[in-house]
């Protein structure tokens, strides 16, 4: 049982594949560094003490030439280069370049703003509709296009990120106004939403639960509380959760409910969260 | 030989004359409008600490709000106003303001203006053996440009709106919409800036023109090789954040897109700009300024302390070539390494692994520097005056900032610790114990020289000892707290499941933070009160110093020298029966 996923001045929980080698190479540093340190603390504490101004001591004048330094700097330089080549580069490579198929993956489109984040699912059709600045309002944060070819099942959610473990993910960040950071801190990603740009992101979870969306780049006068939910299902309750979406779109667009649905009795508005306002108090 | 010895008769009747004349001169041309290089460094110092002061006072009202989120500010919260403290509490734009506010302070007007204007200043005529900067009236221009940047920054808080609000980085699209004082802190910083370009001119051309015979390059004090470096710095990467800051001019007030792309919806309304633009474009430019800035905010510390150690262990420096050349290859590296800010701006693998890889390289240059003088204390006689207590404190706590920046210059373990906590830890330790502790203790290395006083030394040891302690707990819980993921210029963490988790930390940095203020207060009132009270110095070297500013007057008079000064051989010399071989002795 995890008392809590944010034990103080630790890493947090991580429930991602790719973590643990952030977390892995963040330890090794640190554990190089306090070497490091501590070696010359060591040396510093000695000197201050042994070299210290006295009667009868004199300061040792003539040129010396140590040679110990010379290879504590060649590992110093050893050290970094594995790190870099074998710890930082492999991860970061993979994290970068390593997307999963886009046909299999579950692909979201985020659509940061001041101050929330909007999750635009492409719903059953597996395709995006068209999005337009001009469409974007406060019922229409990504500005879709429900009349485009595949927009009309599309899912929108504010501030609640659904995702089911054990399936690659892809999200494809963007920004409406200012640059955003989009962070996970339990899944160990992070990237700016920076606007004119749409840029993928890829990650897999493998533990449920409700964690946190964090804005890691300042934002504005709500940056301290553009907080997003970060909730992890099963592929069942995902499912599940996803078909609610689906009966309550139809539902609010007068469609015919989509084929294999629960009875009609469960589809209650479920998206309570979703109705948080989200563009209260900008920056006047 | 008569021939050398009557130059040098009339070359000390030329000073008589000048000291003459600068006696008439009425007090504003002394003193206000001055084109002596001591009194516009002591200008610069003075101004910058005030500063300094003003900034680390916006962080402590910054500390209650961080601590005690939302709850009134004891005793003064209802006398800042309404409009910035609604009901006593700090708003969100306010701590915004106060935030951005705090770096644009304490970088631009605090700490570049004292290690560079002040120290740069007045020592660096000295010890190349000049009588005044190269060109005197640049250098006052330069001081009174940086005094209207200075100026325009602290009164934009009373623009419409408040003061800047979008970090000291004043990333767009932020900033470029933001409805407040953004424009004041640009035209604030082409001043700023035109009064670094300014001054990094006059460095370069005094230090190498100005040396008086015998002062070859390899025999430069390390705090002038390290205002040379810094004054190319200032010199080469200042100019682009100055285009850079008219393209944002332009962008807020004459509609162009720079760093605007199309498209932008603000507050649910489609933005009427041409567009076009990237907000990346002027992270490029801003850091590519700002990268090396980082160095010249250490190398002028790593300078100070340079001077202040070999003073007080008597014997040389260890490696001084070794020193210069890590020097030297650290500012021009330091131009190569900017894009490390950006890692998670979207940046792919191929500049990623460049900027990494400069990256530890820049590590490796920083290693030697704090090893010459870590091995400098080897087989020393190290003598614990107040500004030697501060120069050694420096080394620890330079080395901690410096290790620190190892996890976020891997792209890696970026991911996790970028714009957290950790990253203001990593620069606090750099800046704050770091180059600042080095400007404390220059401040008390040369104060005798500069006033003809000696400071308190108990208040000196008191203002020591308390800070070292109260400033580890303001950074060091903030290192842990970016290792939860903590993100950085949250007004209330709270809000956070993982914020709130860390919060207790909050309560041990703001505490620490109101220790580390009351324990300045001895250090100004010693700064003050010392310049009546302290005990006269007259002799020229009170610490035994090797190097020229020894060997002036104390303090130095117009001219600086009265005598016309050589140089005889490298700085930091001793020998073994006078215990002490100075630049200017010839023996």
């Amino acid at each position: 049982m995890n008392p809590t996923p944010y034990p103080l001045g630790k890493l947090p929980l991580d429930i991602s594949t790719h973590g643990a080698g952030i977390d892995q190479l963040i330890v090794y540093i640190h554990i190089f560094m306090a070497i490091l340190f501590v070696g010359w603390g060591i040396y510093f504490l000695y000197c201050l003490f042994a070299f210290r101004e006295r009667a009868g001591h004199t300061p040792q004048l003539e040129e010396k030439h140590f040679s110990l330094p010379k290879y504590v700097e060649v590992g110093v330089v050893l050290v970094e280069v594995v790190l870099l080549v074998f710890f930082s580069s492999p991860v970061w490579g993979s994290y970068k370049n390593d997307f999963p198929d886009r046909n299999e993956a579950l692909v979201i489109r985020v659509v940061s703003e001041q101050f929330a984040w909007n999750m635009h699912y492409p719903g059953k059709d597996g395709k995006f509709g068209k999005t337009s600045p001009q469409l974007m309002d406060g019922t229409n944060p990504v500005g879709l296009d429900r009349e485009s070819e595949n927009g009309r099942d599309d899912i929108v959610t504010i501030n609640n990120l659904f995702v089911p473990i054990n399936r690659p993910v892809i999200i494809d960040l963007t920004s409406k106004d200012v640059i955003h950071s989009f962070f996970l801190p339990v899944a160990r990603v992070k990237q700016d939403a920076v606007p004119g740009m749409e840029i993928p992101i890829h990650f897999q979870v493998t533990q449920t639960g409700e964690y946190e969306i964090a804005c890691a780049q300042l934002c504005g006068v709500g940056h301290y509380r553009m907080r997003g939910q970060f909730i992890v299902k099963t592929p069942e309750e995902y499912a599940t959760w996803m078909t609610e979406q689906e009966v309550e779109l139809a539902n609010e667009l007068g469609d015919a409910p989509p084929a294999e649905t629960a009875p009609a009795a469960e589809a209650t508005p479920a998206a309570a969260p979703a109705a948080e306002s989200n563009s209260e108090e900008e920056g006047k | 030989m008569s021939a050398s010895h009557g130059h040098a008769a009339s070359h000390d009747e030329q000073i008589k004359h000048t000291l003459e004349h600068w006696a008439h001169e009425p007090f504003w041309k002394k003193y206000i409008f001055s084109i002596d290089h001591k009194v516009i460094g002591l200008q610069y110092a003075i101004c910058s600490m005030v500063f300094l002061l003003i900034g680390f006072g916006m962080m402590l009202l910054m500390r209650w709000q961080l601590a005690y989120p939302n709850q009134p500010l004891p005793l003064i919260g209802g006398i800042l106003g309404e409009s910035l403290f609604p009901g006593g509490v700090m708003s969100p734009d306010t701590y915004n303001q106060l935030g951005a506010m705090h770096g644009t302070i304490m970088i631009f007007l605090g700490v570049v203006p004292l290690s560079v204007g002040g120290f740069g200043n007045y020592l660096l005529p000295i010890q190349v053996g000049a009588h005044d900067m190269a060109f005197p009236k640049l250098n006052m221009a330069s001081f009174w440009v940086f005094f209207i940047g200075g100026m325009i920054m602290m009164f934009s808080f009373l623009a419409p709106g408040g003061a800047a609000a979008s970090g000291w980085t004043s990333y767009p699209p932020l900033s470029v919409t933001a409805q407040n004082a953004q424009s004041y802190w640009l035209v604030g910083m082409v001043f700023l800036i035109t009064s670094s370009l300014l001054g990094s001119v006059n460095t370069i051309v005094t230090a190498i023109q100005l040396r008086v015979r015998g002062l070859s390059f390899m025999r430069w004090p390390v705090l002038v090789w390290a205002q040379v470096i810094t004054a190319f710095l200032l010199l080469l990467a200042f100019p682009p954040l100055e285009a850079a800051g008219v393209l944002q001019l332009m962008d807020r007030l004459a509609g162009t897109s720079f760093f605007m792309p199309s498209g932008l919806v603000v507050s649910g309304e489609v933005l009427q700009v041409s567009g076009g633009g990237n907000p990346i474009l002027w992270q490029h430019l801003f850091w590519f300024l700002a990268h090396p800035e980082v160095y010249v905010l250490i190398l002028p510390a790593v300078g100070i302390v340079g001077e202040i150690i070999a003073t007080n262990t008597r014997k040389p420096l260890y490696g001084y070539r070794t020193l210069v050349y890590s020097m030297l290859f650290l500012g021009f590296t330091s131009f190569i390494v900017w894009a490390h800010h950006m890692f998670m701006t979207g940046m792919g693998t191929t500049l990623s692994s460049f900027f990494q890889a400069t990256t530890m390289i820049i590590s490796i240059p920083s290693v030697i520097v704090l090893t010459t003088y870590l091995l400098t204390l080897w087989g020393a006689s190290i003598r614990y005056t107040v500004p030697m207590l501060f120069a050694l404190a420096f080394l620890p706590m330079f080395a901690i900032g410096g290790l620190t920046g190892l996890p976020l210059g891997l792209t890696a373990s970026d991911i996790h610790l970028h714009d957290t906590y950790y990253v203001i830890g990593h620069f606090h330790y750099v800046v704050a114990p770091g180059t600042l502790f080095a400007l404390m203790a220059g401040v008390y290395h040369w104060y005798p020289k500069v006033t003809g006083r000696m400071f308190n030394e108990t208040l000196g040891k008191i203002h020591f000892w308390g800070s070292i302690v109260s400033i580890n707990f303001i950074f060091m819980p903030m290192l842990l707290m970016g290792m939860m993921g903590v993100s950085r210029r949250l007004y209330d963490q709270t809000v956070y499941a993982h914020g709130a988790a860390g919060q207790s930390y909050n309560l041990v940095m703001s505490w620490g933070a109101w220790a580390l203020a009351i324990f300045q207060i001895p250090f100004i009132w010693n700064l003050i009160v010392s310049l009546k009270k302290g005990k006269v110095v007259t002799e020229e070297n009170p610490w035994g110093g090797t190097t020229l500013e020894w060997a002036t007057p104390t303090p130095p008079p117009h001219t600086n020298f009265l005598h016309e000064v050589e140089v005889f051989r490298d700085p930091y010399q001793y020998s073994p029966n006078r215990n002490l071989l100075p630049q200017f002795v010839k023996e």
